[in-house]
């Protein structure tokens, strides 16, 4: 069975048969990592543009190699050194790309809906990297991913997504993700950095760090986003660290079972402190070999898709 | 779709698994450096009881490995139907190796050329033999098998269906018709 869409926008929506797919397929391409030669020829002669129009190390690189080790051909666009600066707009760059003959973008974008807006005027496959505070679906498949691979299953696990959840897309595709996979989800953290509504996508809310930690089996820790001006919504970094920080000490008190994840970039002693960073609780290193191998099922399922 | 034949029982597949072990060893002078392949679905099977067959005569342990060619077909732009990717396990070293890839029927040899690019991808073996439980002719390359069970000439709408215990619940060859639109017989 093939994926439900061509594009993959989000994970809100998306059927638990679509992710189980992913989940799936991606298994056999983490077995192509640990090869000799990392490369298949599946996607060969296909074309695909990389569209960052936002910083990021991980994705990008990810993404990337995602695609050479299938044999994508790719190309690499970042704002800065663009057209746009000429004040081109966005959709007369995107027409013009799509112009040379492509046959899938992968998006990221600091405004929500860009990804599906591209669907509108593109008729390649659009893979959403993350955009603004929207989504970042892939990113919440490597979580699901590492976090099966490392338990054995989601459905019934509790997982709590500790940090700032109204600036952060990872939590929102996490939790619509988790949820159709049968997890039980909460959000932890400081009241201003948890929406009002939150209750209504189906998750339950904590204020309180060790109470998080004692309830659940898998924790998985955001960054402080300072460049979304995070910083305005709690006093300190100091603070937040001795409120809400992850750190070995609460670990060791309250859950030894416990499973750490973290998306990156790690802000040590504030989220999380270094011990627990390197520690034997986490799978933060696992997570990104996790990531090429679960974007190749992306790619390799949305580019052979007929 | 109607089975117009039997070509190998229960029986004779037993026979054809022992007569290949013995010809593989015998080309191989032996199980110095021998590998088993099976690909992925039915000659995953074959593989295990040709496997077992040259550990009982050779009376000694030989790695045994599963390759999945999907990944490699070249058939991904002309086909509806989006195959199903599925895992190769092959936890040993090729390297040096005398590798036997074993597969259900050898019929256009494009499944055997896709194993051998996956195959060197992995590691590179000294040798690559191929063994085939059916080969049913029509090639569209020019690969022949080392080992071959049994030599069935076919016409385009036959087919020939290989079933094993392990997923059919039968151990059988049958030569099948597929009955095409707007035939006219």
């Amino acid at each position: 069975m093939p994926l439900s869409s061509k594009h993959l926008l989000g994970l809100s929506g998306v059927p638990k048969e679509d992710i189980q797919l992913i989940l799936d397929t991606a298994v056999t391409f983490r077995e192509i990592l640990e090869r000799p030669i990392k490369k298949v020829p599946t996607l060969k002669g296909k074309t695909i543009v990389n569209l960052f129009f936002e910083n990021s190390t991980r994705t990008r690189i990810s993404f990337e190699l995602a695609q050479k080790r299938l044999s994508a051909d790719t190309v690499n666009f970042t704002t800065s050194s663009s057209s746009t600066k000429k004040g081109e707009t966005f959709k007369d760059t995107v027409l013009n790309i799509e112009a040379m003959k492509i046959d899938m973008i992968v998006v990221r974008h600091q405004s929500a809906g860009v990804p599906q807006f591209l669907t509108k005027i593109s008729n390649a496959s659009i893979i959403n990297a993350g955009d603004g505070r929207h989504e970042h679906p892939t990113q919440a498949l490597l979580d699901m991913y590492s976090i099966k691979e490392k338990i054995g299953k989601i459905d019934g696990l509790k997982v709590c997504i500790v940090g700032d959840i109204a600036h952060s897309r990872v939590a929102i595709s996490n939790i619509a993700g988790l949820i159709s996979m049968g997890a039980k989800v909460s959000v932890c953290g400081p009241a201003t950095m948890i929406p009002k509504s939150i209750e209504s996508l189906g998750v339950t809310v904590h204020h309180d760090i060790n109470k998080a930690i004692a309830e659940n089996d898998v924790l998985n820790i955001l960054r402080i986003q300072l460049e979304r001006k995070a910083g305005t919504n709690i006093p300190s970094l100091r603070e937040y660290h001795n409120y809400f920080g992850v750190t070995e000490e609460r670990l060791e008190k309250n859950n030894k079972d416990i499973l750490i994840l973290h998306p990156g970039p790690i802000n040590r002693g504030v989220e999380i402190s270094s011990e627990v960073a390197d520690g034997p609780y986490q799978v933060i290193l696992d997570q990104v070999t996790n990531g090429v191998a679960v974007r190749m099922a992306v790619l390799y399922l949305l580019g052979t898709m007929n | 779709m109607e089975i117009k034949a039997t070509i190998i029982d229960e029986e004779g597949l037993n026979r054809t698994v022992t007569r290949l072990a013995h010809e593989i060893l015998e080309r191989n002078k032996g199980s110095e450096n021998l590998v088993v392949l099976g690909m992925r679905t039915r000659g995953e099977f074959l593989a295990q009881r040709i496997h077992k067959k040259i550990m009982e005569i050779e009376n000694k342990e030989i790695p045994l490995g599963v390759l999945d060619i999907t990944l490699y077909r070249d058939d991904f732009r002309t086909r509806l139907k989006q195959p199903e990717v599925s895992t190769t396990n092959i936890t040993f070293d090729l390297n040096e190796k005398n590798v036997v890839l074993v597969d259900d029927v050898l019929y256009t040899g494009r499944t055997i050329r896709a194993a051998l690019d996956a195959v060197m991808d992995i590691g590179r073996p000294s040798t690559v033999q191929f063994c085939t439980l059916v080969d049913r002719g029509h090639r569209e390359l020019p690969v022949k098998a080392d080992f071959i069970g049994k030599n069935i000439p076919t016409s385009f709408n036959e087919e020939v269906k290989v079933k094993m215990k392990e997923i059919d619940g039968e151990d059988a060859v049958y030569l099948v018709e597929i009955k095409k639109e707007n035939n006219e017989s």
